[in-house]
């Protein structure tokens, strides 16, 4: 009998000594290169992390190997991060650059530390979810192949961090990313009238619509979608399966940029469409590899030192922006849901 | 084991940067399900679309939640997939393992499942990917028996999660590890058992670098901070300048405030701390330099969601300042936690996060009836316009004529 209510497992029985015993002690950091990081306590011992990219959905034998590496150079001791990179936590000096050696050796992605392209934070994809208008792992796989000058050095403006979400839900950090990849419909839903009657609470399936675009049908017992309200979010189909909403040929991929949680310097900010749609060209997606490059390599080529993508444009305006990008400017663009006023210029300060 | 060929995803084992192809290729060696997982992907990337049902309600006994419900659309093409279920388990607070840990999760997983991971879920399980129904319940039982629990799914807490905060971060301002480890264990009953008008999210940051992106992604966002003035070590601020670090253009001209002051003649840096409003950059630029003041604790922000239904939401301050005392056990927090959840599963409606229960009937009502005090830190800028509710009953009506 299972015990319930235990809650996870206490993270004080998995801390290396060296952090045990500086606990809430540490003085400063540095990062000596790409991948490393050194944190000083105010004993003077030094703990290093040695970060290495992953594709996050790994099977057994990777974490196994992983495994194998930390019992051989770090006591056994890991961690992984926030955006699913895992840091060897190596308390000896003389034990950074073997560790490093040998992962180098077996094709480990040391990295994403500073101002660096860190890992994708991303999603099922058409790996496990049901509503998805792209895949996540592919297109991560496909950005970061392409990208991973940047991973493994620290030659940027200033950090850049990317999320993907493969649909509106926008599960994880697409909203709040430097970059964000997300996976968008183009087409209304399509009504099963015969499962609706089967299996759907009306009433949820007509509050789930942003648009109002749904109503009840109360003669035929279903729900009538009116497709000029409908903007193919696809929440109506996560409340009932009688919306099925995929479009193999209409769904792709919308990219935003701007946005960041950390307060340094601005306030946190959303991140903000700049291409309403590119197509889901598996397995490579190169419309979308190619855009992000252009748009990182303006960044790399016209920001400040320390300036994020966002702060880059709010400061250079984001009508130079597009001119610079050369991206085409469409009504798509224009916000018109709930808060979209405060999006339009009130202002006659713009540049030509 | 069925060979069949995927030449799309093999284009995915290629390039430099780790391959999940490579990945499910070998869990396929040791499950079917591994195997015809791989088979539904490549037919995905062939026909551009999903293969998974809508849906699906499992679970082990005496929770609600924890297990995602999943079968593929064609059982009889990929009867391994049939029932492919993913587990939640509750993963440790920043992160830390060791490997014997690790190797239990691997174990078990190998005996029941897919042998497909993901490490971690955005909202910080660890996900065990794939299983049939009837292996749900050993499943949990063998992990129970091994000290971990599953993690929260459905309209309930969700799993809490935290950045690295004091075990490996000068900048932590209260034990994020701690916090979220305690007040996780104080609220299971919220996370294993739905009960809410929708999901509800709590996450730990130590500093407003915010390394969970809790202002974004957790309808409590907790964010460390602290009341007094930064402390600055001059003689660290002269080894930063002779090494030619430019203090005056990367530090001081990007201070949101400018309330830094880099004296050039004298080499010293000197801040006017009322006005500084701790966003971290100078400290983040000059960590051996600038330390967070002493009096710390966090600012409490609520109602950051995604899109869904009303746009994203940024949680927006509701506390500016909270002790965060493993002392006292958190007990300040967890009172404020209950209060609000209480007013939002009184006035939520269904599937409505609390962000948006609390822009729909606005926050002067949820302050009221939350018994929190308004103050200015927590608006940008007053309102504009002029349509204000007043409270009828306070009004003075001894010479109206009705």
């Amino acid at each position: 009998m299972a015990k319930l209510d235990q809650g996870p497992p206490n993270y004080k029985e998995m801390l290396p000594p060296i952090i045990k015993e500086n606990y809430g002690k540490w003085k400063y950091h540095e990062i000596p290169r790409s991948g490393v990081l050194k944190h000083v306590s105010e004993s003077g011992a030094a703990l290093y992390s040695v970060r290495v990219g992953t594709p996050r959905l790994v099977s057994i034998d990777f974490i196994r190997d992983v495994c194998e590496l930390a019992d051989k150079h770090t006591d056994g001791f890991l961690r992984w991060t926030t955006r699913n990179n895992i840091e060897f936590l190596v308390s000896e000096e003389a034990k950074v650059q073997p560790l490093i050696d040998e992962l180098d050796a077996k094709g480990y992605a040391v990295g994403g530390t500073g101002a660096a392209i860190s890992n994708i934070i991303h999603t099922q994809g058409w790996v496990h979810c049901h509503t998805p208008a792209t895949d996540a792992s592919g297109v991560v796989k496909a950005v970061m192949d392409d990208l991973y000058e940047y991973f493994n050095s620290m030659k940027l403006p200033a950090k850049l961090k990317m999320g993907l979400a493969c649909c509106l839900n926008m599960c994880g950090s697409t909203h709040c990313s430097d970059i964000g990849i997300v996976g968008v419909h183009r087409t209304p839903p399509r009504i099963d009238h015969e499962k609706i009657r089967k299996g759907t609470e009306i009433p949820s399936l007509v509050a789930s619509c942003p648009t109002g675009a749904i109503r009840p049908d109360p003669k035929n017992k279903s729900v009538i979608v009116n497709n000029d309200k409908c903007m193919y979010c696809g929440n109506c189909y996560t409340m009932s399966p009688a919306m099925e909403i995929y479009d193999a040929k209409n769904d792709g991929i919308a990219i935003l940029i701007g946005g960041k949680v950390s307060n340094a310097r601005s306030a946190p900010s959303f991140s903000r469409m700049v291409i309403p749609f590119l197509p889901n060209n598996a397995p490579r997606w190169p419309e979308t590899t190619e855009a992000i490059r252009k748009i990182i390599e303006l960044w790399i080529a016209n920001a400040q030192k320390g300036e994020r993508i966002g702060e880059w444009v709010e400061r250079i305006g984001w009508e130079k922006f597009f001119t610079m990008a050369e991206l085409p400017f469409s009504d798509m663009l224009i916000d018109d849901y709930i808060f979209s006023r405060e999006t339009f210029r009130t202002s006659a300060a713009f540049k030509y | 084991m069925t060979e069949k060929k995927t030449p799309l995803l093999d284009e995915l084992e290629k390039g430099k940067w780790p391959s999940f192809v490579s990945e499910i290729k070998r869990a396929a060696v040791r499950t079917e399900a591994a195997a015809e997982l791989l088979q539904v992907l490549e037919r995905s990337y062939v026909e551009r679309r999903g293969h998974w049902k809508h849906g699906g309600i499992v679970g082990v006994r005496g929770y609600g939640g924890g297990v995602i419900g999943r079968y593929v659309d064609e059982p009889q093409t990929y009867p391994a997939l049939a029932e492919f279920h993913t587990i939640r388990i509750n993963q440790p607070s920043g992160f830390f393992y060791n490997t014997k840990t690790l190797r239990t999760i691997c174990d078990l997983w190998e005996k029941h499942g897919s042998g497909m991971t993901n490490m971690h879920g955005s909202t910080g399980d660890i996900i065990l990917l794939g299983c049939k129904t009837e292996h749900i319940q050993p499943i949990f039982d063998d992990y129970s028996d091994a000290g971990f629990d599953l993690g929260g799914s459905g309209s309930c807490l969700r799993t809490t999660n935290t950045c690295v905060g004091p075990g490996r971060c000068e900048f932590a301002c209260y034990d994020t590890l701690e916090a979220c480890y305690n007040i996780t264990n104080e609220f299971m009953d919220e996370l294993h058992r739905p009960m809410w008008p929708y999901k509800s999210k709590i996450k730990f940051s130590g500093c407003s670098n915010d390394c969970t992106g809790s202002i974004a992604r957790a309808d409590c966002s907790v964010i460390g901070t602290w009341r007094d003035t930064l402390r600055i070590d001059q003689a660290a601020v002269k080894e930063y300048a002779a090494e030619g670090f430019d203090i005056q253009g990367l530090v001081c001209a990007k201070c949101p405030t400018k309330c830094l002051t880099f004296d050039s003649a004298t080499q010293e840096l000197s801040v006017v701390g009322e006005d500084c409003t701790r966003c971290m950059h100078c400290i983040n630029k000059m960590p051996k330099a600038i330390q967070a003041g002493k009096e710390k604790g966090a600012t409490i922000l609520i109602g950051g969601k995604s899109t869904i239904v009303q746009s994203a939401f940024m949680s927006w301050v509701i506390v500016p300042f909270m002790k965060m005392d493993p002392e006292d056990d958190f007990a300040e927090f967890k009172d404020f936690m209950r209060r609000i959840w209480e007013w939002w599963d009184e006035n939520g409606k269904t599937r409505e996060r609390i962000g948006e229960t609390i822009y729909r009937v606005g926050m002067g009502k949820f302050l009221r009836e939350t018994e929190i005090a308004p103050v200015p830190q927590m608006v940008f800028r007053p309102r504009a316009n002029p349509y204000v509710f007043w409270n009828q009953d306070d009004l003075d009506t001894s010479s109206v004529e009705l």
